[in-house]
């Protein structure tokens, strides 16, 4: 029997699912006039025991909060369930209904826990699924099949019915019969190999192709399917970095580089130098070598940092995408060492417009403002319910993102000092902890090598994964307990390419046999192969020791964990893959690690010529020191600066992630007198009861990259250094990480633009002292398709480069926040300012191009940071914000609104620079400081061998005045600033 | 003084035990942490404890509603247990989602024969809210809250609003003391609504007819140390948060 419950809300209440869809429908224009949708959620339940009156109990005491819900229970083909709710709404209209149903396969936690839920009656039911139920008037055909493709359901991993449910049962997974595949590859030409390596979804290349054919001919037999996916994940791009750690024939205007391994030789290298020259003061643990970098945090602990991208599966769903984006880097936390404590996250989105207008989308592309909030929902359901404090972000907005929204999701760690190392031992067992096996994610690690297309959502569908927070909260709470027992001697989390990556990996130095049908899984009907590479979510590998395996096995199962062996680490040197005890693939450590051919790629960067700054399409230079309208009012401008989509407010992300579970924050996100001012950088105390904090923060600029990505590196890193050392933190000990995305690599001209802004991150990295700790890259963010006129067309991301840093600050009570504290204090701006308005947001708002990009001269640059940090430790300053998008200008009226106070700024100094460059560059290593007056003459002592000018004073006003050469050129109230500042929201 | 034992339940999805049994350790309890589990296992355990404390979290995800189904765990299976414990004179706290869970197993004395009397539904914004409130304390039926006159503490929630099935449910709570903490306005003005969640009278912490049973909505754990204070760099140095008094009653409460 399967029964249906629906429930909807009680009159009075508001329906958010209905309210929900005709918002969005709105928001894409895709239906005209009089709309009118209700919506339910549905339960179905599956059952041959339990009568009505059992399931109206369940109803009543479990699915239905009969407070605010109504509800009507029938078996699920009962005519009546087609009509609508009770609603006036819908009152005398012909409602056609939509019926969204999971599809089969895909993770849907609220059913599992209803199922185990169901069990706490003392009752069993087959199974419970859930649905959503539309129901749609004042709608024409057309519309309601748009609005049920782009609102109701996302075919990537949901059912759309149209009318009743066409089955009276749930589908079950059938057992599939075992049959070992071999895949002929000995006698394929060039052209075969290849036809091979995309049908398959290999997304290999032809050396490639070729080393894998000679290898089995000399073994003179063809591989089995798992055998050749086992080498796909494994060549990948996304688990090997083959383009950026391969060689490189790089070439710029100071002529040709040839790297062996272009990673190696920039950043790493740069991280090797510092180390080596710190000797024994060195504070770098672990880094570019486990799942995060691990650097010292305190006589106990250290500390463990990893950013991670999760572009294309976000692209596709963007709410599963994003989800087990976050998901996977905090796996990757407690993959660290014998496992790290999640202690703070960070997330950094990059979409199109939201105004896009729905007629300009390329077919297969999702709206941008869905995707975006549907990626902010995603990051947030699993933050919020793992416990995680979200305490960082930033966004970005350019239309070359359409294709490829970025999710960049960091996860910060807290591991004790004696647990950071790992080391698999032989004939330890394999044991897989936490969700079960399913067909979710298959080619996920191939297919983020691959382009995305407009017909990506059909071909990789399963590629997409939705996670269970809950799952992986379990998963962290046993695994912290095992680690403190010392019940394994090594852990890795299932990633990409799932177990075949994981042990892969483990056993690299030693071996491994699997027995893949030892693996718990979801549903019958997986093949040996998709065991294998499947990306079900929250999983781990740990290597055991056989006389631990009894205990772990017990605490596992105390806290309902599952975790089952499902192999050893036999010291073979092979991996040997068995199903049913026969033997479906066999394969040498060595081949496998080792035999990939090295990639050779040419990289050129070409320094693109740029004169002065003036108007797009107009070979006129701006004048100078005018505004665009020709006169010397920039109050427009700033206001403009500051409801601009890059520095405009994201209170409606931040305050929908939890970013102070934990207990531990310090600094928050947002700051100030109503705190709605914006933060430099979070601060997080990891441990209760100890004043030593870890501090978060970005920095980003992709419109830099298009003047010279070595500028946008450099600028990237100090803009993330500059904002740990407004909020306090010690420039002497922070670390960073380095996320490249990039577009297609093939390309010399892209790798070549890569290339540079490494050698950017080199550079800064030794002469800033901030060594470069873990990182990642995701190339290929191109999407192709072909237009209404039957063109070819492409879009690439512009070069993407996130700088995440990781500092620490003694004592947390030292911290400065950016609000503005007192009338009376003086304004400081530290630093030097530059003609530096090339991409700069005055260019932007002004629909200026060219100019000159910011630089960085890092030798002021860190005695800048060291100088600040004196002051700051010294209580010498009383607020202090980094000067980034805006420049002077916008960092002024952040912290005077943000503080409820006036200020006054004359730019009196006898200045070579016009007005505008004073106002808005975006020069770096520079902040703006507010100074009590018995702090003044100390703060200058501390900053004497720095470029420092008082610029102003703070007043108990509500005005912002800027005077400069004895005129006003900006006068505005905060109101006005704090309003174009906090307009936009979603 | 008696310094009293703490057990602070542990449930899948339950995220905020850590700190909360930090906070009963600062005010002079002894905390430990158990998983319901154990406690399923042995429902005799939670006599050797005198206080019990469901914090904050998401149980089982908050899969079918917030506390629905850790609420059902207590109801089906540790009711006897817990009718025990609060009949023995101890004290009961709930925390965000444990005040979830208290509201629907029935803990909190807010059903009638009719069925549940109140719940705790979504926010009004139809999104989860992480931000400071003011709260003024409306009762002194709960010793939680002796001599607590107004406290600032954070909210971070997407089910924070509570709902009574009728007025009359409502006129019942607040006739018998049992509204014991609301939303209020605070000293320092904020752009942002002071009820965050739209609830009814504007509870933010509702006790059971003895006052022993104490939910809240926002987090004192979160209120410990100055520096967790949003406001704490514009503020003249002070030596502890809000949120410690109310820890410090359970703790004195058994002295």
């Amino acid at each position: 029997m399967l029964w249906e419950i629906d429930l909807w809300p009680r009159e009075g209440m508001p329906n958010r699912d209905a309210e929900s869809v005709v918002a969005d429908v709105q928001a894409l224009g895709l239906a005209n006039g009089d709309l009118c949708v209700t919506a339910a959620r549905g339960f179905l339940i599956q059952s041959d025991q339990l009568n009505r009156e059992q399931v109206e109990r369940l109803a009543a005491e479990l699915f239905v909060d009969t407070v605010t819900e109504e509800y009507r229970l029938a078996d699920a083909g009962d005519k009546g369930l087609k009509a609508p709710p009770p609603s006036s709404a819908l009152r005398g209209k012909q409602p056609r209904l939509f019926q969204v149903l999971f599809k089969p396969g895909v993770m849907d936690p609220v059913s599992q826990s209803a199922e185990a839920a169901v069990r706490d009656f003392g009752w069993h039911v087959e199974g419970v699924r859930t649905l959503r139920k539309y129901w749609l008037a004042g709608a024409c055909d057309e519309e309601v099949v748009a609005i049920g493709k782009e609102v109701l359901a996302n075919d990537a991993i949901e059912l759309l019915i149209d009318g009743p449910l066409p089955f009276d049962r749930l589908p079950a997974g059938s057992a599939n019969d075992f049959e070992l595949r071999t895949v002929s590859i000995r006698g394929l030409d060039d052209a075969g190999l290849m036809k091979l390596s995309r049908e398959g979804q290999l997304y290999l290349q032809l050396a490639e192709m070729q080393t894998i054919q000679r290898h089995f001919a000399a073994l003179q037999r063809d591989p089995t399917d798992i055998e050749l996916e086992t080498i796909a994940q494994t060549w990948s791009e996304h688990c090997s970095h083959k383009t950026l750690a391969g060689r490189i024939a790089y070439q710029d205007e100071h002529g040709e580089r040839l790297f062996e391994n272009m990673l190696k030789e920039t950043i790493f290298e740069a991280t090797q130098e510092l180390r080596r020259k710190w000797g024994d003061d060195d504070w770098c643990v672990s880094v570019f070598k486990d799942n995060s970098g691990v650097v010292r945090f305190d006589e106990q602990f250290n500390v463990t940092f990893k950013v991670e991208t999760h572009n294309h599966p976000s692209a596709i769903e963007p709410y599963g995408g994003a989800n087990t984006g976050l998901g996977g880097v905090i796996r990757d936390t407690i993959g660290t060492g014998l496992g790290a404590k999640p202690v703070c996250n960070t997330d950094v989105f990059c979409f199109a417009p939201p105004e896009t207008p729905h007629g300009e989308l390329p077919p297969g592309v999702l709206h941008p403002k869905l995707v975006m909030r549907k990626v902010v929902e995603g990051v947030r359901d699993y933050g919020n319910r793992m416990g995680i404090p979200t305490v960082n972000g930033a966004v970005f907005f350019d239309p070359r993102y359409l294709g490829n929204p970025l999710v960049y999701c960091g996860s910060v760690g807290l591991i004790p000092r004696d647990k950071s190392f790992k080391q698999p031992m032989p004939n330890d067992l394999i044991v897989a902890v936490g969700g079960r096996t399913g067909r979710d994610g298959i080619h996920g690690a191939t297919f983020s090598s691959a382009e995305l297309t407009q017909e990506s959502e059909s071909i990789s569908g399963g590629a997409v994964q939705i996670g269970n927070a809950i799952e992986e909260k379990k998963l962290l709470d046993v695994m912290l307990a095992a680690r403190d027992r010392n019940l394994f001697s090594a852990i890795t989390d299932c990633g990409a390419g799932g177990f075949s990556s994981a042990v892969g990996e483990m056993g690299e130095e030693i071996g491994a046999v699997v027995h893949l049908d030892r693996a718990p899984m979801k549903y019958a009907g997986l093949t040996y192969t998709e065991i294998w590479i499947s990306e079900a979510q929250e999983r781990v590998v740990l290597s055991v020791p056989e006389e631990k395996w009894p205990e772990l096995e017990l605490l596992c199962a105390s806290e309902g964990v599952e975790a089952t062996v499902i192999g050893r680490f036999e010291p073979t040197g092979r991996l040997s893959l068995k199903y049913r005890g026969e033997t479906v693939g066999e394969l040498a450590m060595e081949f496998l690690h080792k035999g990939r051919p090295p990639v050779v790629r040419q990289a050129k960067f070409l320094r693109p010529a740029t004169g002065e700054l003036r108007a797009k399409n107009d070979l006129a230079v701006v004048r100078r020191s005018e505004d665009a309208s020709g006169g010397r009012d920039f109050s427009e401008v700033l206001l403009r600066i500051l409801g601009s989509p890059n520095v405009a407010s994201k209170e409606w992300i931040i305050r929908q992630y939890d970013h102070e579970v934990q207990g531990g924050s310090v600094i928050k996100p947002l700051v100030g007198a109503t705190c709605d001012g914006p933060s430099d950088a979070a601060v997080v105390r990891p441990v209760l009861g100890s004043r030593r904090g870890i501090v978060i923060a970005n920095g980003m600029n992709p419109r830099y990259g298009e003047f010279d990505p070595y500028h946008m590196a450099a600028s990237a890193i100090d803009e993330a250094i500059r904002n740990c050392v407004a909020v306090g933190a010690d420039p002497r000990q922070i670390a960073l990480l380095d996320n490249f995305c990039w577009g297609d690599c093939e390309r010399a001209e892209t790798l070549g633009s890569l290339v540079r802004a490494a050698l950017a991150c080199h550079d800064l990295a030794i002469a800033l002292e901030t060594p470069f700790i873990s990182g990642k890259d995701s190339l290929n963010n191109e999407f192709r398709y072909v237009d209404d006129a039957g063109n070819r067309q492409v879009i690439a991301i512009p070069p993407s480069l996130l700088i995440s840093a990781l500092g620490q600050v003694e004592d947390v009570s030292r911290c400065v926040t950016m609000d503005l504290k007192q009338a009376g204090n003086s304004l400081y701006l530290v630093g030097e300012t530059k003609d530096e308005l090339g991409g700069s947001h005055y260019a932007l708002v002004n629909d200026l191009e060219e100019g000159a990009v910011p630089t960085v001269d890092a030798t002021r640059g860190k005695i800048t940071f060291a100088a600040m940090h004196r002051a700051i430790s010294a209580g010498l300053i009383a607020a202090c914000h980094d000067l980034s998008e805006g420049g002077l200008a916008a960092a002024a009226a952040e912290m005077a609104f943000a503080g409820g106070l006036g200020v006054d700024i004359q730019l009196n100094e006898a200045s070579d620079l016009p007005i505008e460059a004073l106002l808005f560059s975006e020069s770096n290593s520079r902040f703006l400081c507010e100074v009590r007056p018995e702090n003044a003459s100390r703060f200058e002592a501390a900053l004497v061998e720095v470029p420092l000018a008082r610029v102003g004073n703070v007043r108990a006003c509500n005005q912002f005045n800027v005077q400069a050469d004895g005129g006003e050129v900006i006068r505005t109230s905060l109101e006005r600033l704090k309003e174009s500042w906090q307009r936009r929201t979603v | 003084m008696m310094s009293p034992r703490v057990l602070v339940l542990r449930a899948p999805g339950a995220n905020c035990d850590e700190e909360t049994a930090y906070a009963f350790q600062r005010a002079g309890a002894q905390a430990e942490r158990v998983h319901v589990n154990r406690w399923l296992e042995s429902p005799q355990l939670a006599a050797e404890f005198q206080i019990l404390c469901l914090p904050g979290g998401f149980s089982y995800g908050d899969d079918l509603g917030s506390g629905r189904i850790l609420a059902n765990q207590l109801r089906h299976h540790l009711s006897e247990s817990l009718a025990a414990f609060r009949d023995a004179g101890k004290l009961i706290l709930g925390i965000c989602n444990g005040f979830q869970v208290l509201v629907k197993s029935g803990l909190l004395d807010s059903d009638d024969e009719r069925g549940p009397g109140a719940t705790l539904t979504w926010n009004s914004s139809g999104r989860f809210i992480a931000r400071w409130v003011h709260l003024q304390v409306a009762s002194d039926r709960s010793p939680f809250l002796n001599g607590i006159d107004r406290m600032t503490l954070p909210i971070a929630h997407t089910e924070g609003r509570f709902v009574a099935r009728d007025d009359a449910s409502l006129n019942r709570l607040e006739s018998a003391g049992q509204i014991a903490l609301r939303y209020c306005e605070g000293a320092c003005p904020s752009p942002l609504p002071f009820n965050p969640n739209d609830a009814e009278r504007d509870l933010a912490g509702l006790c059971d007819r003895t006052g022993r049973v104490f939910g809240l909505m926002p987090h004192p754990e979160r209120f410990i140390d100055r520096t967790q204070h949003p406001n704490w760099t514009r503020m003249e140095p002070f030596e502890e948060g809000d949120g410690l008094k109310v820890f410090r009653n359970a703790v004195k409460y058994f002295a």
